[in-house]
């Protein structure tokens, strides 16, 4: 009957720790059914029950660190995201954004009667108990026993306690109200006073179970601390009872939970993802506001399920109501995995797409979105770091300089923008303290002037990210370049490719994988032949500003027509975009 | 005789059971009363000291042979099939040869062994002296399996702000790592001093049981610019940092599915020494991978 017992308890709802056990920024180590839990609450509230080991190396991610936003592993310093417990940062590669698909596994949590309920799966809602409901209740101090939960059960159904107000009155009559598997509600009953109090039982192994009680009523706070005493005090010595008893039966054997396998394509080594232009998400717009003159702000919930994790720097498609489908970056701060927020500028020569979302896009309406991409990934191993913004190019900058800020990390953010009411998404802003420094409403020359200032001073392990209109992004890297950065160590994303493109010659691809020969005539992109040929590729923007359908080129010359590969990647000639670029020599072989 | 041996121990691993493990420090012992370990699984007691010393089983005051090399007692529960490792090095007169680091820890030796591979921890877990943040990047490094079997990583760089106690600022040091022998691992790092030479470190691992060992460091160190008082308070000082990391690790044993955990690439060297252990059918300290 104790397995049958311990079986169905794999599909109900446990009580695994009270609401009081999750303190600020703690990270609490929870047990139930033999599996261990790290169970800690963000800062925004939301509480999260995972498995209690880092993907990685299986350290325990109860000794982890709870930074209000993310569970970072003491191990090797992996940070995994609040709520989707996906990983968005792997320190020993950074320059690589982590698979999207490394996420620890996480259990469902409902607060309730003060207690934190989870379970390995469970079926429904936690359990109502009407004893508990509508009213105040006071949790008592969780009691740990070396006893199987039949016999823990057991005793309690004869637990005797005194009501909340007669403690020291005549010995009072116990009753049992209500008995499941799982819980006993009981009624103490002297002279004119009645306390009701549910007892959970919470299966922490075969041979081990805690006992979370929780009262009905709250009683005055200066006799709270009484209350807690006497029933520390009855529930101690019915832990003697249980475990005396308990030392008579034969030791039962001790659970043993499954740890499930990491997905086959985690178990070599993480590749990028290769995914096409998809739209496989739908999102609601849950706000919509002006953040600055002529931005918007977009709110974006999912509709159905958890957003998957996104890193600092990254963008999502968004397919528009009239068929345009416009790369926006996501703004959001660590941790914020509740929503996608994006800034979008209105275009005064818009081709439709930022139109259609500041006029007919409404709050409410839902949009198709691709899972966010990170072609503009954000190193944190830098002693220091720029981050220079012009205007829209601020909204990469700003999930980076949250990511920063909130590590800790030496970092400046210099924004320009024309005045003060154009700078877009003051709340943020505010957040950073002195890290950011403004420089409005300066002209090209001033801007250059500026920015010599900003970059004079290079020294190794400093990394710079700009982000803002092609001619600014320009004078950037430009000066950057004079005053001895190197190459690798200026990072830039383009809002869109403003060359024109020369798609007037035609040359031979030979794909050494697939091993296939194909012609590109004029007119044509590699990328259009390769999709008519069957082949898979992933892509984003189709300009040639963002990075998602980059190939690698075993031979022949590229002619580069895309902004988003810095000069040393051009000369090198090994990386193609292929949805702008072309050949200089006749034949191009491509590891495709 | 020899299944009677394989019952007691309880491992079955013919390749540990006919090899040498250091079971103690000699310097730690003493003539008054027997030292007690554990060794695979089988409790053994050490009696006597210096030249009188002789191991015997708890359970049966059966006879177990022994060697003395590098400070340490060495044990064999079998009959030895190969030497204890050679180490040139330890030959040097102009080295420091120090013990005295030995620490017990409540996981699996191989888990042990491949902490010791590990360089990406270095930031997170030895702060300040063997690694700082934001320094965290592992460059790619070069693993491959030597003609003599030894899993061998060359190659590898880590920013390093303690370069030695003299030195102020940090430097990018080069380390290369060798694993010999299942419990056997060793590194070579840039001497601070002498650039052109390099300091070396064995790590010893007795496996007291399959999810408990012990951690006998050996450091060959250049005599310049450091003493052994030194460096057995940095060797302790380092090992005291890993152990409360390692006994938080779920499950004990070593997983050798390659589907328990998540590699990366700076994990490149514990790929290659899971796929040796596997290929070497070693079992105890692991979980095996299904077949």
């Amino acid at each position: 009957m104790g397995n049958t017992m311990l079986e169905a308890a794999q599909h109900q709802w446990h009580p695994i720790a009270s609401s009081e056990e999750l303190e600020y920024r703690h990270t609490f180590h929870g047990q139930l059914l033999g599996r261990e839990f790290a169970v800690w609450r963000a800062d925004d509230g939301n509480v999260n029950v995972w498995e209690n080991r880092c993907l990685h190396r299986g350290v325990r991610l109860s000794i982890g660190i709870n930074d209000g936003t993310e569970l970072t592993c003491q191990y090797h310093g992996w940070r995994y995201a609040n709520r989707t417990a996906g990983c968005t940062y792997i320190p020993a590669h950074p320059a690589d954004s982590p698979a999207r698909t490394i996420c620890n596994r996480t259990y469902p949590a409902v607060e309730r009667y003060g207690l934190v309920w989870s379970g390995e799966a469970p079926q429904g809602d936690p359990p109502g108990v009407a004893l508990l409901d509508g009213t105040d209740v006071l949790s008592l101090r969780p009691i740990p026993v070396n006893a199987d939960l039949e016999t823990v059960h057991r005793q309690l159904t004869a637990y005797v306690f005194q009501p909340n107000e007669g403690l020291d009155g005549a010995k009072a009559a116990v009753s049992v109200e209500t008995s499941g598997d799982l819980s006993i509600g009981l009624s103490s009953v002297s002279g004119d006073c009645k306390t009701q109090a549910v007892f959970f039982l919470q299966p922490v192994d075969s041979d081990r179970t805690v006992i979370r009680g929780v009262l009905a009523g709250m009683p005055a706070h200066k006799a709270q601390l009484d209350v807690l005493h006497h029933h520390n005090e009855r529930l101690s010595a019915l832990r003697e009872r249980c475990e005396a008893e308990a030392s008579q039966l034969p030791q039962p054997e001790k659970l043993q939970p499954v740890i499930q396998p990491v997905s086959e394509e985690l178990a070599g080594m993480p590749e990028q993802s290769t995914s096409g232009r998809n739209a496989d998400l739908r999102v609601k717009i849950a706000r919509k506001w002006s953040t600055a003159e002529g931005i918007a702000g977009f709110e974006l919930v999912s509709i159905d399920g958890q957003l998957p994790t996104f890193q600092p720097g990254a963008h999502i498609d968004v397919h528009l109501p009239n068929g345009l489908v416009r790369q926006y970056s996501v703004t959001n701060g660590p941790g914020e995995t509740q929503s996608y927020k994006i800034g979008v500028k209105r275009e005064p020569d818009s081709a439709g797409g930022s139109q259609c979302l500041h006029d007919d896009v409404r709050e409410g309406d839902v949009l198709a979105i691709s899972e966010p991409r990170n072609n503009f990934p954000l190193r944190r191993d830098a002693v220091k770091t720029l981050l220079i913004a012009g205007g829209i190019g601020v909204t990469p900058i700003l999930s980076m300089a949250q990511a920063l800020y909130h590590t800790g990390l030496d970092f400046e953010l210099h924004y320009f923008a024309q005045d003060d009411s154009h700078l877009a998404f003051p709340d943020i802003l505010e957040t950073l303290g002195d890290s950011l420094h403004t420089h409005l409403g300066l002209d090209p020359e001033e801007t250059e002037q500026c920015l010599e200032g900003l970059l004079a001073d290079y020294q190794p392990a400093m990394h710079l990210y700009v982000c803002g209109p092609g001619p600014m992004l320009e004078t950037t890297r430009h000066t950057a370049d004079r005053l001895g950065w190197p190459d690798q160590a200026v990072h830039f994303e383009y809002f869109k490719n403003t060359h024109e493109i020369d798609d007037s010659t035609s040359f031979e691809i030979a794909l050494s994988r697939s091993v296939m020969t194909l012609q590109v005539p004029a007119g044509t992109t590699i990328m259009d032949v390769l999709r008519d040929n069957g082949v898979s590729v992933p892509s984003s923007c189709e300009q040639g500003a963002c990075g998602t359908c980059v190939a690698t080129v075993l031979e022949g010359e590229p002619d580069h027509q895309d902004v988003y590969l810095s000069e040393t990647e051009k000369k090198r000639g090994d990386r193609i975009m292929t949805c702008v670029s072309r050949s200089k020599s006749a034949r191009l072989v491509l590891d495709i | 005789m020899e299944t009677a041996v394989i019952e007691r121990s309880a491992c079955a691993d013919s390749v540990l059971l006919n090899d040498w493990h250091v079971v103690a420090d000699l310097s730690a012992l003493n003539s008054e009363r027997p030292f007690e370990t554990r060794l695979l699984g089988t409790d053994l007691l050490i009696h006597g000291a210096g030249d009188r010393v002789r191991i015997e089983r708890k359970c049966d005051s059966g006879p177990v042979q022994i060697s003395k090399k590098y400070g340490f007692l060495w044990a064999c529960l079998g009959d030895p099939d190969r030497d204890i490792l050679h180490i040139p090095e330890a030959f040097e007169t102009d080295r420091f040869i120090v013990t005295g680091g030995s620490i017990a820890v409540g996981v699996s030796g191989l888990r042990a062994v491949e902490n010791f591979l590990d360089m990406g921890h270095f930031p997170f877990v030895h702060t300040g002296w063997l690694g700082e943040e934001p320094h965290t990047e592992v460059p790619s490094y070069k693993v491959e399996i030597t003609d003599q079997d030894e899993v061998l990583a060359t190659q590898c760089r880590f920013f390093q702000p303690v370069a030695s106690p003299t030195a102020s600022g940090g430097i990018m040091a080069n380390y290369e790592y060798k694993v010999s022998r299942p419990y056997t691992v060793a590194l070579y790092k840039t001497n601070p001093v002498h650039p052109d030479r390099m300091d070396y470190i064995a790590l010893f691992v007795q496996p007291v049981d399959e999810e408990h060992c012990i951690a006998h460091p050996l450091l060959c160190y250049l005599k310049d610019n450091t003493n052994e008082a030194e460096l057995r308070w940095f060797m302790q000082l380092i090992f005291a940092q890993d152990k409360p990391i390692l006994e938080n690790q779920l499950p004990k044993r070593l997983p050798l599915d390659p589907r328990a955990e998540t590699p990366i690439r700076a994990d490149a060297s514990s790929v290659f020494y899971r796929r040796w252990l596997r290929h070497h059918n070693i079992t105890y300290g692991a979980i095996t991978a299904p077949q």
